[in-house]
């Protein structure tokens, strides 16, 4: 579908972008002219190893941001999650590079704002979507997902007219495996008294990762950060207070919030020592099996574990923030809910119950992309570390 | 702040609140010494020079030996404060000083409401209302607005009338839902009645959902507003204490903590 002699084309308003965009979209054209495979994911349940071993870039497109909102909003309800406003904002908007250039979109049906967005995002890019089931406790959830992952696969050969072999996704899964546990071994640094990053740097870092094209050189760039930050603690050079009070931040995807929950926390007396969301321990402590006999199945079996709260029964998420909170030793767990996310929401009610039975403060907030309730949220969160 | 052994140790506490500015000065016995009352206008900056100047009309100038700890959402406007805290603390140590160290207090403020449950004196558990006006003193200051009366006014002829339901809880609806109901002719006390009940069941179900349980204090601005205390008294099946100083809690908490500065 790409190669070199196909002209790749810019969006129209490319003229009306300032320079650090215009140079992010010439760098993803470069790479689509030179023949780069690219195709965009939503959600942690998409299966990365299958779109490796087809070749392609897998980039990230939750969108984090509030600037393409208002444009969202002349086709979606305001009353949406941020994310799915935001993510639907950058494609109609034109303004992601790695949305624009993305030769497929890998939606999955996780939350009811997403899936019936992609219908919409469906109407601007090619889209394929992954019917996830709604819980994994039955013999046919886990088949009709496994079928997904290979309706995936064979929809990626189709797409750029090859074959992807069992070798290839072993290959993939390998290295996938190896990128989960660099990134594991980052987070455990946050294990030690204080911790050696900035939980904003940490969360930073796993945002910024969705966006790599090449997952060797993110594997080897993220050991490098691990074994820097290590040494540095060793040394006894930890960014952080002996004071301050250790947070775990639960609840939807943070990358849209860095700045306004874990920056927040960080200026009040506390660090995040645990970022338990979708791009955080909680998802990538599963691993693949890499040695199993059907590889592919495997892959699939990895990712219904991940335990987001569009499951049903999702007891799993509790045991697994129970344990961290064990783990990282944590002062305190602040739910992060975005605006008008149901399941998120609804499930809090039970995290509360299990936190707290624990023994350990609890506090849910709930917020969007917008400043529009920065003063409260400060009030909030300098609450909270002052009662711990 | 260079600490004078000869001026006397001091706790001042200021609450910059979005509607008014609470200042409070305790002696070293914990006894207090003074308070003031004013608007917070339109600038938080404004407020705390103007709370200075009455500070220093009444002899108790920052430095030496007193201590200023500044809270409520202007807490961060006051260039001599020696300590920013926030008002959840504050309220719940000024709480527990003016009632005891165990039970809930609900603070209805300008323009946030907060549960605050206390344990040995101690903030274990808040909550805050959404990011909306419901259950605020602002909603009963917009409503008293729009039926021409004032807040006093406006619980004076609540105590009269048979409550209308307000169903809207954004202010901005619910505003037109009462310019709604005046049009239809409906009574203005049953109009207040609705208008109170709303702000005490939001109240009320922000209590229940941060798990407060009896005793309840009520702490913050509606401290002398007798109807309204009452139907939360009803509605929360138990009893609210209050007192007119309840309006200082914060300003008062803020004080306590500035003495433990020493």
């Amino acid at each position: 579908m790409t190669d070199a002699s196909t002209p790749i084309e810019l969006p129209r308003t490319f003229e009306e972008f300032n320079e650090q965009r215009r140079q992010s979209f010439l760098k993803v054209k470069d790479f689509k002219q030179a023949g780069g495979r690219l195709v965009g994911y939503l959600c942690s349940y998409t299966p990365l190893e299958v779109i490796d071993a087809a070749g392609a870039s897998a980039v990230g497109l939750c969108g984090t941001s509030d600037e393409v909102i208002p444009a969202a909003e002349e086709v979606l309800p305001a009353n949406l999650c941020p994310l799915v406003k935001s993510t639907y904002g950058f494609a109609y908007s034109q303004k992601c590079p790695f949305t624009h250039f993305s030769d497929l979109i890998v939606g999955e049906t996780t939350c009811d704002g997403k899936k019936k967005m992609y219908e919409l995002l469906g109407e601007l890019k090619p889209t394929h979507i992954l019917h996830l089931p709604q819980g994994r406790s039955r013999a046919h959830e886990r088949e009709g997902w496994y079928q997904e992952v290979v309706a995936l696969k064979e929809a990626l050969e189709r797409l750029y007219g090859i074959r992807i072999t069992d070798d290839t996704l072993r290959e993939a899964a390998r290295l996938r495996n190896r990128l989960r546990r660099a990134t594991l071994a980052l987070f455990e640094l946050q294990r030690a008294e204080p911790p050696a990053m900035s939980g904003v740097e940490l969360m930073s870092t796993m945002f910024a990762g969705t966006f790599n094209f090449d997952v060797r050189a993110y594997v080897e760039s993220l050991e490098r950060l691990g074994e820097q930050r290590r040494a540095e603690a060793e040394a006894g050079g930890s960014p952080v207070g002996a004071g301050a009070k250790r947070i775990l931040v639960t609840g939807c995807p943070v990358g849209g919030v860095i700045g306004k929950v874990g920056a927040t926390i960080e200026r009040n007396g506390g660090v995040v020592v645990c970022e338990d969301d979708c791009g955080g321990e909680r998802t990538n402590r599963f691993m693949v099996d890499e040695d199993a006999p059907d590889i592919l199945r495997a892959i699939a079996e990895r990712y219904l574990k991940i335990n987001c709260s569009v499951m049903t029964p999702n007891e799993d998420r509790f045991v697994a923030t129970r344990e961290m909170m064990e783990k990282y030793r944590v002062d305190g767990v602040i739910e992060c809910v975005l605006t008008a996310c149901h399941t998120f929401n609804v499930e809090a009610a039970r995290m509360e119950c299990a936190v707290e039975e624990a023994g350990v403060p609890y506090m849910k907030i709930e917020t969007d992309y917008s400043s529009g309730d920065l003063g409260q949220l400060e009030t909030r969160i300098a609450a909270f570390i002052e009662t711990l | 702040m260079a600490s004078d052994e000869k001026s006397p140790r001091l706790g001042i506490g200021l609450d910059i609140g979005s509607t008014a500015t609470k200042l409070v000065v305790l002696g070293a016995d914990g006894a207090v010494s003074h308070t003031d009352l004013m608007p917070t206008g339109f600038s938080s900056v404004d407020a705390a020079a103007r709370a200075l100047a009455s500070l220093e009309a009444a002899g108790f100038a920052p430095g030496g030996g007193a201590r200023v700890v500044a809270t409520g959402y202007g807490r961060v406007a006051v260039p001599y404060a020696d300590k920013v805290v926030t008002e959840i603390t504050c309220h719940g140590r000024g709480a527990a000083h003016l009632f005891g160290p165990e039970g809930t207090v609900i603070d209805v403020g300008g323009q946030d409401t907060k549960v605050i449950r206390l344990r040995g004196g101690r903030v274990a558990k808040f909550a805050m209302n959404d990011k909306c006006a419901a259950g605020t003193g602002r909603f009963l200051e917009v409503m008293a607005d729009r039926l021409s009366v004032s807040q006093e006014e406006l619980s004076a002829l609540a105590r009269t009338g048979e409550p209308t339901r307000i169903s809207s809880m954004c202010t901005v609806f619910a505003e037109s839902e009462v310019i709604s109901l005046v049009g239809r002719g409906e009574p203005r006390e049953n109009i207040a009645g609705g208008v109170v009940e709303s702000v005490a069941g939001r109240v009320a179900t922000l209590v229940a959902s941060a798990g407060g349980s009896a005793p309840y204090y009520l702490t913050g601005g509606l401290c002398d507003n007798g109807y309204v205390v009452e139907r939360l008294a009803a509605l929360l099946g138990a009893p609210v204490t209050t007192c007119s100083e309840a309006r200082y809690a914060g300003a008062i908490g803020a004080a306590l903590a500035a003495l433990d500065m020493g």
